[in-house]
This record gives C-alpha cells, structure tokens and sequence, in this order.
C-alpha cells in the first residue's frame, strides 16, 4: 500500500531532519528537570511525613502529576502543529510533490500516509514524555493517577485532532498561514476553556451559564482543550474530583459524546483534507 | 490497453485559472515510439499541458488518453515516467534512497529496484555519488538522478519539462544519448523544451503552441525541409534571366552579383544551377542556407515571445 511508503518517508523524514532528535533531548532535558524538582519536592514533603497524613502525601503528588502532564499536553501539542504544518503545503509550494503525484499513487495515499507517519511520531513522543512523567512519579514513590492509560489515550486523540486540522490546512493554505490557522484555533478552544472554569465559578448565575456555552461553543470549533480537560480529569484525585477545583482542570468535565464528537471530528477533518487535496491543482 | 492506440491523445483541452485561460484547445496526438517536441515561448501553456497530462491540475474541458486510457487513471501512471521542470526532490534522502522511495512507489519488488537502481545511477553518471544526498548534488546532478527516477519503471512513455535547462553540454549530450536509447527501444517521448538545438537534435515530430494553444504540429524533417534560402553568386545574369528564375522562386532579390532566392524546396537546386548556366551567367557559387528551427520558431510564434 503507497500510505505505508508515504508515512515510513514522513517518519523518516522527521528522524533524518533531527526533529525526533530534538524533541529526544529536549523531552529528556524537560523529563530531568521535571524528575529533579519533584525528587526535592517529594524529599521535603516526606519528612513532614509525620504531620501529614498519607491523604495530602497523595495530593500533593497529584498536583505535580498533573502539572507535569499539563506541560506534556501543551509540548505534544507545539510537537504536533510544528512538524505537520508544512508538511503538504511546504511540499505544493517547492514542487517536491510533482514527482510523487505523477507516480501511480492516489491523492488520498499522499495524505492518509502523512498521517499515519505523523501518528506513528507522536505517538512515540507523547509515550516517551506522558509515560515519562507517570513512570517516573511511580518509580519514586509508588503513587500512580487514577486513570493513566485513559488520559494519556484522550491526549493522544488531542494531539491527532490537532494534526488532523493542519493536515486539512496544508491543501489550501501557506505554512504560515496554516500555522496561524490551527494556532488561533487552538487558542480560541483554549481561552474558551477557561472562560467555561472560571464562569462555573458562577454557579446558577446567568453569567456561568453563558460562560458554560462559551466553552462548549468553542470545543465544537475545536475539540482539543476538552479533550485535555477530560484528561485531567482522569489524571486527579477523587479528592480533588470532589471539590470541583483545579488549575488544570474544571469542575465540569466533558461527556462521553464530546469524545466521540471529537472523534467525528478529527476523521471529518482528514477527509475534508483528502477531498480538497485531491481536488486541487498543484 | 490498447498498444495500438496513441501515445497521447488529446481533444481540445483547456484550462483556465479563474479569467486566464492558460491552455486553449489543446488538440494533440503524439504516436507510439516517436520523439515529441512541444515547443513554445514562456508563459505559453507547455507546463500546464503537461501538468493536465499527468492529473496534476483538473482538466477545465475537453478530454484526453494516455496510452490509451483516459487521463487520471492512477494505474497508466505506472507506464509513465515523468521529470517535472522544477525538480525538487526530498534533498536529505541519498540518491540510492531516493530511487528506492520512487521504486516503492512503483511497486517494484526488492530485486527489480536494486537492479534498476544500479544501472540507472550507472546511465546518469552518479554511480559514485550514490552514497551522497541530494541536498549536496548540483543542479545538474539533480536534473541526473531526476532523470534517472523518471526511468525507473522502464516506461512506455517519458515526459520530460524541460529535461536539458541545468545541464553542462556533457550532460546535455547524455540526455540526448538516452533520448535516442529510448527511441529505439520503442519508447515514446514527450519533450517539453525551449532548447530548440535540443529538440532539433532529439525530436521526430514538433509542436508549436502560443498563447496557450498549438498554432502548428508538423515532423521536423518537414518543416526543416520546406522552404530554402538560397544565396547566389553570379555574374553576367541578365534581367529577362534575372526574371525567369521565378518558375523556382518564391521570393527572390539581387544585390549586384549576389543573389538572394527562396525555393520551395531543395528538389528545384539542380534545376536553378542548370537554368542559370544555360542563360550564359557565370555561377561562382549557390549555397542553400539551412532553416534552423530556431528561424523557423521565430518566425511561427513570431517575436513577442508569445507575452
């Protein structure tokens, strides 16, 4: 199948562009950096062992999980959009794409391919660094989140919405103009989000719920800051869960339907991307 | 399939980018095993009529084969070889796994990429670069090993855009060299150049296109072989003689004893000499001056450059 041909040169472009080595080393700077301050941390907080009761211990952990996998999420997030945004539109622009088209390939191999590469990267990428900061917390002190496999899958499903709109991007717009297209997007869904935790606040007032239909407005438009809220909340203590409260989470978490939506919503974005990719002229 | 059918065949092609029509009624047929020159100035419409050719833009009207299948039809792809005018490749594979990416496209089995990979390197010259990447090639190698990528699959049929425009006259002359290979191996040959010295050399049959439509489609040995200046010098021409010469002549001057004729052919040399001794001048010379297809380029699509 030309797809798998297509996504083992986007891999291996990656790999011989030192993208994967970059993010290696910096995933391992960033993994370092994280271990050692959660090591001083965890030190300090143990020898008020005494005091504190294995319950707060537990919170403690929890919330630098939690602020490990918050920076995952926005690392996976920059790893994605930065690598894909080019991808198509940077290959139509320099003509490198002439050569491909013109073989007995179809359109949607091109793309599909590209996607199934970028995939197969990030997925590594998210392991590396989401499995990282887990493992680590766990070697060090035996605590584990809730659900790991859970959140680790929905951000996974993040990042592939993510790539799938740049990918769908790529057919019609520049890199740049890409780049700014799935960035504001992701930044409308994510100050979206915060509008919908800080305006839950409100409670029964008419503000919280305008500000509650601001958030579901903006995960509609893009999904990916509910599928990190979902996330976190399979990240958090039950403790935390029960309190309603987090920096990295809201009260409020989405449904079920809203990862399926997603889900809907990254497979249509792939096949608008292969229907205008196969529609235009290069 | 059909190997009886042309090699491509087009019926009034055209295309349009929103008010700008860049090719108009393209009607062509290029036969199994020749040589096929598409000649015309920039900007005239060659590249989108190759583009159209291989799918990579959408036909706007009109309809099309290749190799006897209607354009767009993903499998004749794997009979056909393409090198595209602005050849970019995937500069940090090495040229070995740039042939081998190709040859995956195409399908080709382990052994059958290894083999074609080795005596392709070996055509082009790049046998000891095999190693290099292609972010290190000049643009000369790179126009190579695009050539070499565009033979691959042993094809029935080679586009080439501009194949010759980055080469160094050694390379020019390999092109040519595998231009003529091709020919007799039975491979038909669509030669998108405005090297007319190329194309003179390499091309069988020639079209010209202006503005984005073909305004002649001739065989080169025709068009080379119509009309012939002629340069005379004579003395003692009388001008009843001077006169007579328009049984041959379309058009014809005299400058003192140079005389300057346009035959319609070579054939009417002989009889020119012969006419011109029989009426007692005294002939010191009659060069026929060759029409090169440059001349002959300047004068169909005229000297606007088609802008």
């Amino acid at each position: 199948m030309s797809a798998l041909v297509i996504a083992s040169l986007t891999f291996r472009e990656a790999a011989r562009r030192r993208i994967l080595l970059a993010a290696l080393i910096l995933g391992l700077m960033f993994l370092v950096v994280y271990a050692l301050g959660f090591h001083y941390i965890s030190r300090d907080i143990e020898k008020e062992l005494s005091t504190m009761g294995l319950l707060q211990l537990n919170e403690m952990r929890n919330f630098m999980l939690m602020a490990g996998m918050y920076v995952v999420n926005f690392l996976t997030v920059m790893m994605t959009v930065l690598t894909s945004v080019d991808t198509l539109s940077g290959e139509i622009l320099s003509g490198t794409i002439h050569t491909l088209v013109s073989k007995p390939i179809r359109r949607w191999e091109i793309v599909f391919g590209k996607w199934l590469g970028f995939v197969g990267m990030l997925t590594l990428y998210l392991l590396m660094m989401g499995g990282g900061v887990m493992g680590y917390i766990y070697l060090r002190s035996g605590y584990s989140a809730p659900n790991p496999w859970s959140a680790l899958a929905l951000m996974w499903l993040n990042s592939l919405v993510l790539l799938s709109v740049s990918l769908l991007g790529g057919t019609r717009l520049s890199t740049l103009a890409n780049g700014v297209m799935v960035f504001g997007l992701y930044g409308v869904a994510f100050i979206g989000g915060w509008i919908e935790q800080i305006g839950s606040f409100a409670g029964n007032l008419s503000a919280g719920q305008t500000t509650v239909n601001i958030g579901i407005l903006t995960s509609l438009v893009m999904p990916s800051e509910a599928l990190w809220k979902r996330a976190a909340h399979e990240l958090q203590s039950p403790l935390v869960a029960a309190l309603g409260f987090s920096p990295f989470a809201a009260g409020s978490y989405p449904s079920l339907a809203m990862i399926i939506y997603s889900v809907l919503f990254m497979m249509t974005a792939v096949g608008l991307a292969v229907r205008l990719f196969s529609q235009r002229d290069l | 399939m059909s190997s009886s059918s042309p090699a491509i065949e087009t019926h009034h092609l055209s295309k349009s980018f929103g008010d700008k029509i860049a090719v108009r009624d393209l009607s062509l047929c290029v036969e199994r095993g020749e040589v096929f020159g598409f000649l015309g100035p920039n900007g005239a419409g060659k590249t989108t009529s190759v583009k159209m050719l291989l799918d990579l833009v959408q036909v706007s009207s009109g309809s099309g084969t290749l190799l006897g299948e209607p354009l767009g039809d993903p499998a004749t792809r794997a009979r056909i070889g393409f090198l595209p005018e602005h050849f970019r490749f995937h500069d940090w594979l090495t040229a070995v796994e740039f042939l081998h990416l190709h040859a995956d496209l195409y399908r080709m089995s382990a052994e059958q990429k290894n083999l074609r990979t080795g005596e392709l390197l070996e055509l082009v010259g790049l046998l000891p670069h095999s190693q290099k990447k292609l972010r290190e090639f000049s643009k000369g190698m790179l126009q190579r090993i695009g050539l070499a990528q565009a033979l691959l699959n042993q094809p029935e049929l080679v586009i080439l855009d501009e194949p010759t425009s980055g080469l160094d006259p050694v390379g020019r002359r390999l092109v040519r060299d595998i231009i003529r290979d091709l020919r007799q191996q039975g491979t038909t040959v669509f030669l998108n150049s405005h090297l007319l010295s190329e194309v003179e050399i390499t091309c069988d049959r020639v079209a010209f296109i202006k503005h984005g439509e073909v305004i002649r489609t001739s065989s080169l040995q025709g068009l080379l072989e119509g009309e012939l200046s002629v340069d005379v010098r004579v003395r003692n021409l009388t001008e009843s003689a001077f006169e007579g010469l328009k049984q041959w002549s379309i058009s014809q001057r005299r400058d003192g004893d140079h005389l300057s004729l346009t035959l319609s052919g070579e054939a009417d040399l002989p009889a020119v000499n012969r006419y011109l001794v029989q009426q007692g001048a005294d002939v010191y010379a009659l060069r026929p001056q060759h029409v090169s297809l440059e001349e002959l380029f300047i004068e169909i699509v005229g000297t606007d450059g088609g802008l």
